[in-house]
């Protein structure tokens, strides 16, 4: 009986352990798909770029958190001239471009900051800038007024982020002191922005922002613009140190950790299963010489060589794959050995062998198509163990630096103190995905198992 | 045995080769600027004096035949004395305790503190995974045993470093009852000391207990069922030897040598996790030094500790396998 792909499959699918599993394979494939044709290329080699994440918020929880009773926290908000209401009029002959930007506040907690993006292209006379805000409660404060610097050219781009910090921002809110009760402190201009007048908690309601660009020729244009509030509460998954986004660090660790795990898998029980069915197979001294080199192996730890490989020969994620499969190959030649033996001794490969066939001729006609059902088993087994190792390398630092991955996320995670200052949202997914994914490839490798167990197989028939 | 022992250090020092012909480069290019230094040799410019410590470079490594390709023997003989007895120079950014900067040192002063938190959680989890495995065993198929079983698959998959992570923020943030940092706060040479060690100890300790208790009791249970289902237990039982002393005395003793072989396995995957864990919680041991070294890329200490957990983790399987004998009477290893 030679199992055929279609009933491994069939009863891979009908055992509920199975079952499971291919549940988390599909997500995960998914997953990856969905991060190599959504998440923009940029978003990977720019992961440990802090400029390209410099919107973001930095260590902000996930914003379901604030789903719930107790106070609300400030989710971060990130918006630009999309979502503006533009409008362009003539005051005084003066083209004026006004972005108007209207924001619904209901949390309990102030923003940690705000900031104002615009990029303006314009020719020899810089245009002007002028912010300002209307509050719930009526109160309008100017914020920031000044012209753009001189052109360095023609067509000249410039693009700009005024920080909540800036000199020119609390000098303006300074004027508007008078009109509170509490004591202003303009270390942070954002509670005296959107605080209530009489006390210092926060001002809900909608607030009407509105950037007022003077254009003095008919030339100049406004590129963009953009409001970010910086909060405590982002995205689906929050935000590290550094102000990356981590839910899509999680969706780009997917596709490596498939691609490292079903790699060295694939490779390393293909090498134990040839270096086996030979051993096994030729028997005698070849077999007693090439179960010592196994011995060997064996007998190597891993976890320090494979440090002392990656630092010798560097650390990209092929190199990775290929250490993996240095160490991941011994027992599987171990269990294929050991089959070997037993299906040298049927009758029909001593037939074989009397019709004079060769003997690689043999092997792989008459041999290794009998193991090839535990064959997939082991290499679903032995997935796990090598996205474990992958992942045990990147969070000592030595992973792929080009690339996120799990395992750095973590790593980063552990250098900034994650779990001690409590930011659970940095530490749980990333090793929630590496043991779902270890999971789905154990269960599967399992099911697949208690259907090829030689036992079961090999020994009903002879 | 020895044999493998040998040819497995061998093995590993070739792999070490390119890094440790670079760090003696060192070692010989600051030994002769340092006798250059103190001798009372006169130049007439740097070059001068440059070319002059070239030569002197260039000189000693031909004496050592560190110019010789990989696999002359002279070179190999070098390298292997100088791994074997550790004299891998100084460290660039380490010092133990006493301020010493040799690599030695370094190293040895850790080595005693890795070794305490490995023993005690391997005994820890041997003796748990024992009892829960036969008790297990004995009730084969109920509710006690498929959770088990579902944990110990469980606790396979997660990286246990991860699991330390998590620790820290359960019981050092959220219920603050153990400290987040294991390094110990005391002296060495505070009477307390000993006390304060194992309250910094405990966290890691529970850890790498919790971790890998699951799995073994697992195989124990594995083994044991098979055991139970043989003639001689139920000629046991018709005899009317009572159940607990089946159990504990003659079948665990039977299955006492395929569980001394799974351990060897499954330390040998423990002792990698348990160095991370110890770097994840600032265990001042091989682990944390090693994870330290890492980050600053110091080559001797990373090359000395590979070569020390190398020799640990050889050692103990080579303990494992004459444990063997000692369990079967009819292997013998020798």
């Amino acid at each position: 009986m030679v199992v055929s792909g279609l009933n491994l499959i069939k009863h891979l699918i009908s055992s509920p352990t199975g079952f499971t599993g291919v549940v988390i394979l599909i997500f995960l494939l998914s997953l990856s798909v969905y991060g190599l044709l959504f998440v923009p290329i940029t978003a990977y080699s720019q992961w440990n770029n802090p400029l390209y994440w410099i919107d973001y918020p930095k260590t902000a929880a996930p914003s379901w958190t604030n789903v719930g009773l107790g106070p609300k926290l400030f989710e971060h908000m990130i918006l630009n001239a999309n979502v503006a209401n533009i409008t362009t009029s003539y005051i005084e002959g003066i083209r004026t471009i006004s972005h108007r930007y209207s924001i619904n506040i209901q949390a309990d907690s102030f923003p940690n900051d705000f900031m104002f993006t615009y990029s303006a292209k314009y020719n020899a006379i810089p245009p002007v800038i002028l912010i300002n805000v209307l509050r719930p409660d009526g109160e309008k404060f100017d914020l920031f007024y000044s012209a753009l610097p001189a052109s360095q050219g023609f067509n000249n781009t410039y693009s700009e982020r005024i920080f909540s910090t800036d000199k020119i921002v609390k000098q303006n809110l300074a004027q508007y002191k008078t009109l509170v009760n509490w004591d202003v402190n303009l270390i942070n201009p954002q509670t005296m922005l959107f605080s209530e007048l009489n006390k210092l908690e926060p001002l809900k309601g909608d607030y009407h922002f509105s950037l007022t660009f003077f254009l003095f020729d008919n030339t100049s244009t406004i590129e963009n613009s953009g409001i970010i509030l910086g909060g405590n509460t982002f995205g689906l998954m929050g935000t590290d140190d550094l102000r990356r986004d981590l839910a899509i660090g999680i969706i780009l660790g997917s596709p490596v950790a498939l691609f490292i795990g079903l790699t060295v898998s694939t490779i390393s029980v293909t090498i134990g299963l040839i270096y086996g069915v030979i051993s096994g197979y030729r028997g005698k001294r070849t077999d007693e010489s090439m179960m010592r080199v196994n011995d060997i192996f064996y007998a190597l730890p891993a976890l320090p060589l494979l440090i002392i490989l990656s630092i010798t020969f560097g650390r990209s994620i092929f190199l990775i794959a290929g250490f993996l499969i240095i160490f991941g190959w011994v027992g599987t030649a171990k269990i294929i050995r050991s089959l070997a033996l037993q299906i040298r001794t049927f009758q029909y490969v001593e037939a074989a062998k009397f019709m004079g066939q060769s003997d690689l001729r043999i092997i792989f006609k008459h041999i290794i198509p009998q193991l090839l059902p535990l064959t997939f088993a082991s290499m679903a087994i032995a997935v796990p163990s090598a996205i474990l190792g992958e992942a045990a390398l990147s969070f000592l630092g030595l992973g792929d630096p080009s690339i996120p991955t799990w395992g750095q996320i973590l790593h980063e995670a552990n250098s900034a103190d994650a779990a001690a200052r409590g930011i659970w949202w940095w530490i749980l997914p990333p090793g929630l995905m590496i043991a779902i994914t270890g999971l789905a490839f154990y269960l599967i490798g399992n099911t697949l198992d208690s259907f090829a167990n030689p036992l079961k197989n090999y020994f009903r028939r002879v | 045995m020895i044999l493998v022992l040998f040819v497995t250090l061998l093995v590993t020092i070739l792999l070490l080769g390119p890094p440790l012909d670079k760090i003696l480069l060192e070692n010989i290019r600051t030994q002769v600027v340092d006798q250059v230094n103190e001798s009372n040799l006169k130049f007439q410019n740097p070059s001068e004096r440059q070319s002059y410590v070239d030569k002197q470079v260039t000189y000693r490594t031909s004496i050592l035949g560190l110019n010789e390709p990989w696999y002359s023997p002279s070179k190999l003989y070098t390298r292997f004395i100088s791994t074997m007895t550790l004299d891998l120079g100084k460290s660039h950014f380490f010092t133990t305790d006493a301020g010493s900067s040799n690599v030695r040192d370094i190293i040895f002063e850790k080595v005693p503190k890795t070794l305490l938190l490995f023993t005690s959680s391997t005994i820890i989890v041997t003796v748990i995974g024992i009892l829960l495995g036969s008790f297990v065993a004995a009730r084969s198929g109920s509710i006690w045993d498929k959770i088990n079983s579902i944990f110990a698959i469980f606790s396979n998959s997660f990286p246990s470093w991860w699991v330390a992570m998590i620790m820290i923020f359960l019981f050092a943030f959220t219920l603050q009852i153990f400290p987040a940092r294991a390094t110990p706060t005391t002296p060495p040479s505070d009477p307390l000391y000993l006390i304060n060690l194992v309250y910094h100890m405990l966290l890691p300790l529970i850890t790498i207990t919790f971790v890998s208790f699951g799995a073994w009791a697992y195989i124990v249970r594995y083994f044991l069922i098979n055991i139970l289902k043989e003639d001689y237990i139920s000629a046991k039982r018709t005899i009317g030897i009572s159940k607990k002393r089946i159990l504990y005395s003659h079948a665990l003793r039977n299955a006492a040598p395929p569980i001394a072989t799974s351990v060897a396995l499954g330390l040998a995957a423990s002792f990698g996790g348990s160095i991370i864990v110890e770097a994840v919680f600032d265990w001042p041991g091989m682990g944390k030094l090693y994870y330290d070294a890492i980050g600053v890329l110091d080559i001797p200490i990373i090359i000395g500790l590979t070569y020390i957990s190398t020799l640990i983790f050889i050692v103990t399987i080579f303990i494992i396998d004459i444990s063997y004998a000692f369990f079967d009477p009819r292997v013998k290893t020798f």
